[in-house]
């Protein structure tokens, strides 16, 4: 089947039911998406479907069609996403396992709403797990991605 | 230091590789380092220069990492170290984990590991003399080319300059690599720092939010295949047999091997792997962990605690006391199992080529304990260590996990490797992950303190259950001492609580139900500092008395101790009105070298509690990068909590019941409290951070849910339904 990453078209020879995460990571090699586990409860899995956040980690990638899919190392050309810079300005990182589905969440959030309430904010991570306990400086670094210029949202 | 140094760096590596029966000789009490840094030590040798930072051409500075980045910010504070002495463009340093070998091993311990709060300070001077040395040596090679004396040359930002002439940190590597490295150094003057203890971000960023990064589970290279395996549902169970033939038809599927852990399935992908052992035609013969019942377990925890049992610290006379007190308070504390649950399922990749002395074994994977995985990889491959490379990913989290004297996800791999004759990535699923042991032990404490007319303990006795995690390793003769794991006892056993009290008895017992466990982020703390933080609560209540004038009284031989409790409790305005339902609570706790007191702030609504703040104080000596403190309290907070709130593994008839993150919950980002952290200046050396955050917030949570109650809970996780 045909599969749209980051603009690129592949095609791929895989089951139906596979999970979109599995053909991102092991069959196209795109390892910055993270499996955290299986059943959309951790959100390290995230990427956009036609800008939107989903789990890829439950999404069969047979229902995927002619959708666009961006993943972590499609998100900006430069690594400077206005989420990108501001996860870096903040220094939220630690681990970093979940970060890459952090920031994907965070860019869908922003896209939609460029100026969120703290609640939209929580409201839109809450699906995504960080073990580390970065969390107070997510929401600080998604602030601060409000005030950066210069990126498409 | 030179990129052209590279190869017989290797070179020194692969000669100098030891076995691992030699090298635990010096790991002692990790969680202990006031002990470690308190023996006599002969002067250590310098370390080589060319083993922990390379210098490039183009001035490119690559810092060698003994310890691993796990998110405690390590890949940031030795490039500190090392670029406060050198001198040198912060802005051109790289970062990677070295290969294990053992000029990396730890500097207090002696294997290559990574754990107990000690990365910083045992690394202290180590990079700091390493930096140095390579300063002397950059200036030694430039003076020679302008034929002056060293002396009067100065160094600033990679350059080294002589009135007006200025040579390059690149342009002199090569030659400043030929020199014979100083027998001895001088380090800078603490007034001299310009790095140590200014807030500075991390060097790590740039690659963990473009997804850049590699973790061990992104191991990719041609020819290498997934592997999942079928462990037995209850811990020691064995294969009886099995029928491979539905999962060998999975597409995608390429192999079915038995190893001693279970069934392994290997495939193209994780996906093919995971159909291909949900197919999997198993008979167990369960053995006798068949019958493991955490209900049933309780109950034999509290009739042991009832019974004398090893002891960990005794002094004066107990009964006599008792009898003479004015009041008695009683309890009983528990605490239940618990996963560690990094975001990265475990996970390695194992790679075996050639034959005989050319055999090597590579390993790729995430990991606190190179040494020993290095050994052990070697006796399943039946290879020497020296033919063991092991590779440092980035760990997606480690929390003590991936520090297992067993070495288990390890030795499985190469198991499968060995068994399959292909390059194998071993994936743990979450389920697995969740159930494969390795567990902070479940643990039981009944109290029972005499308290004099003043309001003070004048009599305590604490029986203290739970299983030993030192019991049955290789750590075990060295580090259990008369019956006594100190990694059981630590935080109560030498509590100034129980310091203060002149008559007092801590007793162990450890139960071997046959549960693997482990180390969990701040170990005997995770539960000490819960029971002791609340019996205090108790005692303070007992005696009508405020909870920190209380500990105050107790602490008054504790400086540091008092140090954290003042400043905590006046940054949370400890006594002083707050919004309408909130109320505080107070804990305060020394671990792994570092003081830490927190103030939450609550509110319950129905059965619920709700952290709202959380002031943290913290006393970890000098503070190499405050901006990396201030994180791990952040997240020891974070990790405290969802321990506090959800953390609860549970046996019936020998099966885990919680398998993934709906039934092991997480804190979440709408629970995130404001946590503000404040670092007590200091001079003393360096403490731990990566674990001291965790063990006061759960007391300082039980202690506010009171105070907004009355109810006192004494069971993690908190439920207030359970407790009425």
């Amino acid at each position: 089947m045909k599969l749209r990453v980051n603009g690129k078209e592949h095609e791929v020879s895989v089951p139906e039911e596979m999970p979109l995460l599995w053909v991102l990571r092991d069959v196209l090699g795109l390892t910055g998406t993270k499996y955290g586990c299986g059943m959309a409860q951790c959100g390290a899995c995230t990427v956009h479907l036609d800008g939107e956040a989903i789990r890829s980690c439950v999404r069969p990638v047979g229902s995927v069609g002619s959708k666009a899919v961006t993943t972590i190392e499609g998100l900006s050309a430069d690594g400077l996403h206005p989420v990108q810079r501001a996860w870096i300005d903040a220094d939220v990182v630690q681990c970093g396992y979940c970060q890459p589905g952090q920031v994907m969440t965070a860019a869908a959030l922003l896209r939609v709403k460029p100026d969120p309430t703290d609640k939209e904010i929580d409201d839109a991570l809450s699906g995504n797990l960080c073990r580390c306990g970065t969390y107070q400086r997510i929401r600080a670094a998604v602030r601060r991605a409000t005030q950066i210029k210069g990126g498409a949202l | 230091m030179n990129r052209t140094t590279d190869l017989t760096r290797r070179d020194f590596l692969k000669t100098s590789v030891g076995g691992a029966t030699g090298l635990v000789i010096g790991f002692s009490f990790p969680w202990r380092p006031s002990l470690v840094q308190a023996q006599e030590r002969p002067a250590p040798k310098l370390p080589p220069p060319d083993a922990f930072l390379q210098i490039a051409p183009d001035d490119t500075i690559t810092v060698l990492l003994s310890h691993s980045e796990m998110g405690q910010g390590i890949w940031t504070t030795l490039p500190i170290l090392l670029a406060e002495e050198l001198d040198c463009d912060w802005t051109k340093i790289r970062v990677e984990h070295a290969l294990a070998a053992p000029v990396y091993a730890h500097t207090a311990f002696g294997l290559q590991m990574t754990g107990g709060s000690t990365s910083t300070w045992s690394e202290f001077d180590r990079y700091r003399q390493v930096g140095a040395l390579a300063r002397q040596m950059l200036i030694q090679a430039a003076a020679k080319e302008w034929g002056v004396d060293p002396q009067s040359c100065r160094t600033e930002n990679s350059v080294v300059i002589h009135g007006n002439e200025k040579l390059s940190y690149g342009r002199l590597a090569d030659a400043a690599q030929k020199l014979t490295p100083s027998t001895s150094v001088k380090l800078k003057p603490s007034k001299e720092w310009k790095r140590i203890g200014k807030p500075t971000k991390r060097l790590d960023s740039p690659e963990k939010v473009t997804g850049r990064a590699q973790f061990g589970i992104d191991t990719r290279f041609p020819g290498l295949m997934t592997a999942l395996v079928a462990r037995a549902p209850v811990f020691g169970g064995k294969v009886k047999s099995f029928n491979a033939e539905k999962a060998k038809a999975v597409p995608g599927v390429t192999a079915v091997v038995q190893v001693p852990s279970g069934v392994a399935v290997i495939a193209q992908h994780f996906w093919a792997a995971k159909v291909g052992r949900d197919a999997l035609d198993i008979d167990w013969d369960l053995g006798p962990a068949a019958s493991l019942d955490t209900d049933k377990m309780r109950d034999e925890w509290r009739a042991l605690s009832q019974s004398p049992g090893a002891k960990a610290a005794a002094g004066g006379d107990v009964d006599a006391a008792m009898r003479g007190a004015r009041s008695k308070v009683e309890a009983e504390y528990e605490v239940p199992y618990l996963a560690h649950a990094t975001m990265e399922p475990l996970n390695c990749t194992v790679r075996l080529t050639g034959t005989g002395e050319q055999a090597q074994c590579e390993i790729w994977t995430g990991t606190q304990f190179q040494t020993v995985d290095q050994a052990a990889a070697a006796k399943v491959a039946g290879l020497d260590p020296k033919q063991v490379t092991v590779h440092t990913a980035f760990l997606g989290g480690g929390f003590g996990r991936r520090a297992n004297p067993a070495s288990d996800f390890v030795a499985e791999a190469v198991h499968v490797a060995k068994a399959a004759q292909v390059p194998v990535k071993v994936v743990w699923t979450r389920e697995d992950d969740t159930r494969g042991g390795y567990y902070r032990p479940m643990l039981l404490h009944r109290l029972s303190v005499g308290l004099g007319a003043d309001g003070l303990p004048i009599a305590w006795r604490q029986a203290i259950v739970g299983q030993s995690i030192l019991h049955g390793t290789p750590f075990e003769a060295l580090m259990v001492k008369d019956g006594v794991d100190a990694t059981s006892v630590e935080g109560a056993a030498n509590s100034p609580y129980v310091m203060a009290t002149a008559n007092h008895l801590v007793e162990l017992h450890s139960p071997t139900p046959g549960i693997p466990v482990l180390w969990w982020r701040s170990v005997g703390h995770s539960h000490s500092a819960f029971v002791m933080e609340s019996f205090i609560d108790e005692l303070a209540v007992k005696s009508k008395k405020d909870p920190v004038q209380y500990r105050r009284q107790l602490l008054v031989k504790n400086s540091r101790h008092l140090g954290v409790l003042n400043l905590a409790a006046e940054k949370a305005g400890w006594g002083k009105p707050l919004p309408k339902g909130h109320h505080r609570g107070i804990a305060v706790h020394e671990s792994f070298g570092s003081f830490v007191a927190q103030v939450a702030e609550v509110s319950v609504t129905g059965n619920q509690i709700n952290i709202h703040r959380v002031v943290c104080a913290v006393d970890c000596g000098i503070c190499v990068n405050p901006a990396s403190v201030a994180a791990q309290m952040e997240g020891g907070v974070v990790f405290g909590l969802s321990a506090a709130l959800y953390g609860e593994l549970t046996f019936k008839q020998g099966r885990v019941l919680q398998s993934n993150f709906h039934d092991y919950q997480l804190l979440r980002v709408h629970e995130m409290p404001k946590v503000e952290a404040h670092i007590v200046p200091s001079s003393e050396k360096p403490g731990g951070v990566g674990e001291t955050g965790v063990p006061p917030i759960a007391p300082a949570v039980a202690n506010a849910v009171f105070a907004a109650t009355g109810k006192r809970l004494r069971r993690l996780p908190l439920r207030l339904a359970e407790s009425a």
